[in-house]
């Protein structure tokens, strides 16, 4: 009896050490030679992100020529005062403006320049003196008096970041600073919506993150036009010719590019790189049948039908072969001899007379009439050269609205200088980059904060270093961008947000995410099952044998005691 | 080979024991990720279309919108300058010349086998400088996306060739621009490009979006930098063959997908010329088809892009026995018009071997003749231009015939043939064997033979034996490199020397390599292709060679730069191989687990009861004679046993 108890507790200790191995090495060993590897993220850091608050500070200028205020008034000028706005957009998005304004006394050399007899000098003049930097404002608070401005005219953009403001008569009189401010204030404010970044502008940046309420159609199809906010962009002007027989065109695109369209993309170069090609497509025709009109003479193309008219050129535009950047197409089409001349309708049934449109995101169509040029009797084919002036107008037009550089309707009262050379005036090129800034932002949070949770709910997804690391690059990078737009400079924080954007998307489009298999469970199990179960069954059911045997052995001598 | 089979398959189920433990940890290597795919696509769609819906009513409305140009000129002192009151006018004679060319032709070669040989050849020449710092970006007549490609990826010469079935050069002579089977690509890349391989890699994605083609396989595993073959083809100042990748798909199929993209990058497109005759139904109903874009530099301020199209026409197949052929029943088309863009395009029709109109009969009959020298002979080709109004007739429509009158007549044989075979049995090792023929019949030449062998075939160097009538012949160059598993090919490159009229053998033995199962093509029983090899050669030639390059000549017959007048270029490839490797049954990994699982389970499970089980001594029951006396004897009241 003593050798089989003896041989009882021996089984009873061998399957207990086949369980302590099975559990201390097989289990991590197990656990170790099946796991993924996943790199550290800064998910904290991430999850701050997601709740978004951006405060966006401008810096303003008040400057007060002779004549608007009053000697008492002027030994307390030198002083700043700051304004906070704060905004709502969502739960998880706040928008704080922080207007900065110094008010100081305008220097000799600026009175002298503001004393230039039209407001256009004045402008270059003060320009000269100083150059306020990127995202900041100056505004000249000039007399009633002062005739620099036309009658009906208080306030005057001018082409840098400078703005004369009239005071009204009746503020300057018997009146204490602060009145007198806060009688200027709606003013001033009213010449930062325009000049620098307005409420509507912003959140229609925000776009990406928050889903805006449907608002006025107008606000919606305006901040759909223009092109989304990436690196870089390709613009590609194509001359399309159907009828090489009877038209030989030629166009000095090399020309015409230099001197309309380079001047502008030299100034938005801190905004984004641009390259421009042209080609020419022959026997590209449009995708719809112009009808012709009796009573003009000409064909025409309503525009109701212009949806239709681009599918058939689009497969010959081709895309860009060397880069992933959204290309701008500006289409010259020519009619042939045909068809023309060739019109376009508007809505209301009215010739439209650029003869041009456009299409959101793509780009813009011009036809080109060439029937003028050459009598009934002409021999084709005929050689045309197109007046480039004409059409780079259009093309640049287009190129402003479809970059964001659009021209809302100043408030009235305002006066806004016509863009020079550049075909764009610094407080415009700020303007963009004020609303680039935060779209970048609220791309790049919406991207990052993404990538984080889909890598959060599927576990199986390898996560590299190189992958961490562009994840941390981009949360820094966003940070910084938060922060420089806090403390207003501006250019930093568009240069951190163009960095947070290139590798949040560089992140999440990394191959090596895709390189995740997909293992059903049911189906690991089933790979499992025939080993684990005849390995796991024996040594579960043996402890549960040891388990009863000590409760039974505790009952006997629970009994034998009693 | 049954004992081979054992080692593997042994060798698979330790494999599949160990991959039970490392299943999941596998996930990480295995290539299929088309599952996650969509996974890791969601966030993203949903982040866009959060913004679109938002405003997608009012876009759909507004989507398309008058431009309104508030200044027409914006750029008042620019304007100025421009020529603006005389650029609105019709200039007649104005207009600088244009910097680029164009060129048509298409060349018909009746072949004895009565198929009908048909050669589109397309150029556009451009005047500019690719390589400037400033891009070029302006593009006419030359396709902006290949632009872009050669400037971006600096380029110095990029030849792409798409072919579908073997050229048969016994029956049908040398062509004009050979081909292999499949896809292949060769590129020279500026002396400028640091990282060549990254650039390469680069590059054939680029192409194959540009081609619809899947040259994106191709990798440092079928890529090889060719010593002496191929040699550029355009002005040269650089032969260090470091810039040079080459690189064939043997398997790639050709069809509509690849031809219409090669369409669009002609300026008339399929609209007008030469190219409305290419319709892809009656093309890829051939017994031969190859398309081909070579780009490179013709002068230090000159690219050249031509455009190649080969069809071998069988006539047996539609000709429904009548020996008749004609453009309309060929392309199911007829040419009314050269395309307006082109400064010349002509038909070339050969009738070397019918000068009397013996053979057969072409019709509408030219006077124009003229007599070329190419592939080293003389060839007399009857020469239709398209410029020209009386061409097309009466009927404003030109619709070539060629009725055959009789089927004799002997070809011109090529001085110069490849053939190439695997020999061998079983799934181990093999034989492949390369046979050249010489039938010159009194002068031999050099021969240079390019063979790219994938890592899985491993090539024995050392039972590499030339031999040419019956003798040993020793190459007077050898340039190997050997390959390395899963990362380069191996590149064999020989100078062989030709005996007149006789045949040479090159002949090597090889192993095959055993795949990891994920390496296996979706189609393992169909082999392995192995890409052809690449004889190239100066061929003396019996009539003298023309060698002044600015001379205009026929496309055709300019393809090769010719140096001397003796002997002109050929390069001649043979058939692909199909090789067959070891294939595993592919649902055996889970079948090997299960059973391993189980002889584990077995084995573990009676260890396990021994160690844990307490055995004891137990009586023995009677046995049964015993038990049934026992019976009776109760039964008889006698007391048991």
């Amino acid at each position: 009896m003593a050798t089989a108890e003896v041989e009882r507790r021996r089984g009873q200790l061998a399957a207990v050490s086949i369980a302590v191995v099975v559990i201390i090495v097989g289990v991590p060993l197990w656990w170790r030679t099946t796991e993924t590897y996943r790199a550290w993220l800064p998910v904290s850091q991430i999850n701050e992100l997601a709740k978004l608050q951006l405060q966006l500070s401008a810096d303003v200028e008040v400057v007060f020529a002779r004549g608007t205020v009053t000697p008492e008034q002027q030994k307390k000028v030198p002083l700043t005062q700051t304004q906070d706005e704060e905004h709502r957009v969502d739960e998880d998005t706040a928008l704080r403006y922080r207007y900065e304004t110094k008010y100081r006394t305008a220097t000799v050399m600026e009175e002298d320049a503001l004393n230039q007899p039209t407001a256009a000098e004045a402008d270059l003049a003060l320009h000269t003196l100083s150059e306020s930097p990127c995202g900041s404002l100056v505004v000249y608070v000039i007399p009633e008096s002062s005739s620099l401005l036309p009658q009906d005219v208080d306030v005057y953009i001018g082409q840098r970041r400078t703005a004369l403001l009239r005071i009204g008569a009746q503020m300057r009189v018997g009146k204490t600073l602060n009145q007198l401010l806060t009688h200027m204030e709606p003013r001033v404010k009213q010449v930062l919506q325009v000049m620098s970044f307005s409420h509507t502008d912003i959140t229609a940046a925000l776009s990406d993150r928050v889903r805006l309420s449907p608002g006025s159609k107008e606000s919606i199809a305006d901040s759909m036009r223009a092109f989304k906010s990436s690196p870089g962009y390709e613009i590609t002007f194509s001359l399309l010719n159907p009828d090489p027989k009877s038209h030989r065109l030629n166009w000095d695109i090399e020309g015409a590019v230099q001197n309309y369209i380079q001047p502008l993309l030299t100034k938005l170069a801190p905004v984004a790189n641009f390259s421009i090609d042209s080609q020419t497509l022959y026997y590209a025709v449009l995708g719809v049948n112009p009808r012709f009109d009796s009573s003009l003479g000409s064909y025409t193309i309503n525009a109701d039908s212009l949806a239709h008219v681009i599918n058939p050129v689009e497969a010959r535009l081709g895309s860009n072969a060397a880069s992933s950047n959204p290309v701008l197409n500006f289409l010259l089409y020519v009619p042939d001899a045909h068809h023309s001349p060739l019109h376009i309708h508007d809505r209301k049934k009215q010739q439209v007379k650029s003869n041009a449109f456009h299409s959101p995101r793509w780009g813009g169509i011009m036809v080109y009439n060439v029937n003028d040029f050459y009598g009934p009797e002409a021999a084709f084919p005929v050689d045309i050269n197109i007046n480039m002036a004409k059409v780079m107008g259009v093309f640049l037009a287009q190129l402003r609205l479809l970059l964001g550089v659009q021209l809302s309707s100043p408030p009235p009262g305002f006066l806004v200088a016509p863009c020079g050379s550049a075909g764009l005036a610094d407080w415009e090129l700020d303007r963009l980059m004020w609303s680039r800034t935060v779209e970048n932002i609220a791309t790049a949070t919406t991207t990052i904060t993404s990538l984080a949770q889909l890598l959060d709910q599927i576990g199986n997804i390898v996560i590299n270093d190189n992958i961490a690391e562009l994840v941390s690059s981009a949360v820094t990078s966003l940070q910084l961008a938060v922060a420089e737009l806090e403390s207003g400079n501006l250019g930093f924080a568009l240069q951190y947000s163009k960095e947070a954007i290139l590798a949040s998307e560089r992140a999440f489009f990394d191959p090596s995410l895709l390189h995740l298999l997909y293992f059903p469970d049911d189906q690991k199990f089933a790979i499992y099952i025939p080993l684990f179960l005849p390995m796991c069954v024996p040594i579960l059911l043996s402890l549960l044998k040891i388990l009863s045997d000590a409760r039974q052995r505790r009952r006997e001598k629970q009994a034998k005691k009693d | 080979m049954a004992a081979h089979r054992c080692v593997s398959s042994a060798l698979l189920v330790f494999v599949c024991v160990l991959s039970v433990f490392t299943v999941a940890r596998s996930q990480e290597t295995t290539p299929p990720g088309g599952h996650g795919a969509p996974a890791t696509d969601g966030p993203q769609t949903v982040t866009e279309t959060t913004g679109q819906t938002a405003g997608q009513p009012a876009a759909e409305e507004r989507r398309w919108e008058a431009t309104e140009v508030k200044e027409a000129t914006p750029d008042e002192s620019a304007a100025e300058e421009q020529e603006a009151p005389a650029a609105d006018t019709a200039a007649p004679s104005a207009g600088p010349r244009p910097k680029d060319d164009f060129q048509e032709e298409l060349v018909i070669r009746p072949l004895h086998s009565g198929d009908i040989y048909a050669s589109f050849q397309f150029r556009t020449l451009w005047e500019t400088d690719f390589t400037r710092e400033n891009k070029v970006s302006h593009y006419r007549l030359f396709p902006k996306s290949l632009g872009q490609v050669i400037s971006k990826f600096s380029v110095r010469e990029l030849h792409i060739s798409f072919t579908q079935g073997y050229w048969r050069t016994m029956q049908w002579g040398q062509p004009y621009q050979p081909s292999p089977p499949g896809a292949e690509l060769w590129v020279w890349f500026q002396d400028s490009v640091t990282d060549v391989d990254e650039t390469w890699k680069e590059l054939t994605n680029v192409l194959s979006g540009i081609f619809c083609a899947s040259l994106n396989f191709i990798d440092s595993t079928n890529t090889v930098q060719p010593s002496a073959s191929f040699k550029p083809l355009g002005i040269v100042n650089v032969t260090d063959h470091r810039f040079l990748r080459y690189a064939t798909l043997p398997r790639e199929i050709v069809c509509t997908e690849n031809l219409t993209p090669w369409k669009k990058l002609l300026p008339c497109g399929s609209k007008a010329g030469l190219a409305v005759l290419m319709k892809s139904e009656k093309l890829f109903h051939s017994s031969f088809h190859s398309q081909a874009v070579h780009i490179r530099p013709v002068s230090p301020t000159s690219w050249e892009l031509r455009q190649t199209l080969n069809v071998v026409f069988d006539l047996h197949t539609s000709g429904q026995g009548k020996r008749e052929w004609s453009l309309f029943k060929m392309f199911s088309r007829t040419l009314t018009e050269a395309c307006p863009l082109a400064s010349s395009s002509k038909i070339y029709v050969d009738v070397t071997d019918n000068p009397q109109g013996e053979q057969f009969e072409l019709s509408p009959a030219t006077p124009l003749l003229s007599q070329e020298v190419v592939l080293g002979d003389r060839r007399t080709f009857s020469v239709y231009d398209l410029t020209q109004q009386i061409t097309f007739g009466t009927v404003r429509s030109l619709n070539l015939l060629i009725r055959w009158k009789s089927s004799e007549g002997d070809m011109l044989r090529p001085l110069l043939h490849g053939e190439r075979y695997v020999a061998g049995y079983g799934l181990q090792t093999g034989e492949i064997h390369t046979l050249m023929y010489n039938y010159h019949p009194y002068r031999s030449f050099p021969v240079l033979l390019l063979d790219s062998v994938p890592w899985y075939l491993r090539l024995y160097i050392h039972t590499l034996t030339v031999t040419s009538k019956g003798k040993d012949n020793k190459p007077s160059y050898i340039h190997y490199q050997p390959s390395k598993d899963r990362l380069r090919p191996h590149l064999l490159e020989m100078l062989v020397q030709l005996p007149p009229n006789s045949v040479t053998e090159v002949t090597v033995q090889f192993e095959r390599a055993l795949l990891k199962w994920t390496e296996y093509t979706p189609d393992p029983n169909h082999g392995f292709y192995v890409g052809s090899s690449v004889i190239s050669s100066l061929v003396p030639s019996i009539v003298a060679m023309d060698t002044n390059i600015t001379q205009e000549r026929p496309l055709f017959s300019s393809f090769f730069p010719c140096k001397e007048e003796s002997s002109y270029f050929v390069r001649v490839y043979t058939e692909p191989l199909l090789v067959n490797l070891p294939t595993p049954d592919f649902s055996m990994p889970y079948n090997v687990i299960c059973l391993t699982c189980t002889v584990v389970a077995v084995g573990y499970g009676s260890l396990y009861n021994l160690l844990t089980r307490s055995f004891q001594i137990e009586e023995p029951s009677p046995g049964l004679a015993k038990r049934l006396a026992n019976i009776i004897r109760r039964m008889r009241g006698v007391p048991p046993l």
